[in-house]
């Protein structure tokens, strides 16, 4: 599946400064890291801060610190803040839908979402930075 | 999103199972389902803690208070060949007293239930949990578990119709 450029840009950064939550980084230098724009990113970090899952830090070098639960946030909540993730509810409603072989594909895709969605609402931010340790590692 | 403490390690010794602590297993399931199952446990407690104790095991974690509280339990057991797989270890059932809870008891039972699985020859955990349980799900991703290479499929069935189109 693929997520929205956004989507992926809030995953990076959350966890990024989760990774180190005593730690402060500015939207440059979370790009830098991912090769993402920064200007995005900048974006991204706005929605992040109303969420409460980052806050800004002012004055000299001020950047973001991670300011959530890492154990209690899930993938799910920080892809819900950037793209709508209820399937048939979110979805437009496709040509053909209303037809038997339509309705039918339908079910077949919200099949799919709804385990996509379990999925990554079973994965913590803190789970997650397990991985990636494992991959930094192998 | 909601913060939760943790209240860190609580002491707990972990062992097998015992005929008196059905009730409380009973009333530990009760809590968190909401609904009592004692013939239920009386047979898991027959299969998995009597039963085959090489292959099968079901642990409950006590308190170190006087008298002990049984405050969680875990059962499994390593099966060959069911859908095709080498021998592997399946978590049937886990559980953990709500008050009881963010105190590292659910991991040390699942650890204790990997050793066995794996002084049992079986080189893989297994389970099955319902799409909606985001504890569970997010309990055992913490521990190490990911998407494996099965799909749970299921289906109503359907009353069989005579040639009137009336059920049977």
């Amino acid at each position: 599946m693929k997520l929205q450029l956004a989507s992926r840009l809030a995953v990076y950064a959350v966890l990024e400064l989760a990774a180190r939550p005593e730690r402060q980084l500015s939207a440059a230098e979370i790009a830098e890291t991912y090769g993402v724009s920064a200007h995005h990113l900048s974006k991204v970090l706005h929605t992040l801060r109303r969420a409460g899952l980052v806050q800004s830090v002012r004055g000299a070098g001020g950047g973001f610190r991670f300011a959530g639960n890492a154990r209690r946030t899930s993938l799910m909540d920080v892809i819900d803040l950037f793209e709508p993730f209820d399937g048939a509810a979110a979805s437009p409603v496709e040509p053909g839908s209303d037809t038997p072989v339509g309705s039918a594909l339908n079910g077949v895709l919200t099949e799919i979402d709804a385990i996509a969605q379990a999925t990554l609402r079973s994965v913590s931010l803190a789970t997650c930075l397990k991985l990636a340790g494992k991959e930094a590692a192998a | 999103m909601t913060e939760i403490l943790d209240y860190g390690i609580v002491p707990i010794a972990i062992r097998r199972v015992r005929q008196e602590d059905l009730p409380a297993i009973v009333a530990l399931d009760a809590e968190i389902t909401g609904v009592a199952k004692p013939d239920y446990w009386s047979e898991a407690y027959t299969r998995y803690g009597q039963n085959r104790p090489t292959e099968r095991a079901f642990l409950v974690a006590e308190t170190q208070d006087d008298p002990p509280r049984v405050v969680g339990a875990i059962a499994g057991e390593v099966r060959a060949w069911e859908f095709g797989s080498p021998p592997c270890g399946w978590l049937f059932s886990m559980q953990v007293v709500p008050d009881a809870r963010q105190g590292k008891i659910a991991t040390r039972l699942f650890e204790e239930l990997r050793r066995f699985f794996q002084a049992n020859g079986a080189d893989t955990v297994r389970t099955m949990v319902a799409r909606d349980n985001h504890l569970m799900l997010s309990f055992l991703r913490s521990q190490g578990l990911r998407g494996g290479p099965y799909l749970q499929l299921e289906m109503e069935i359907e009353p069989d119709l005579d040639h009137a189109g009336k059920g049977r």
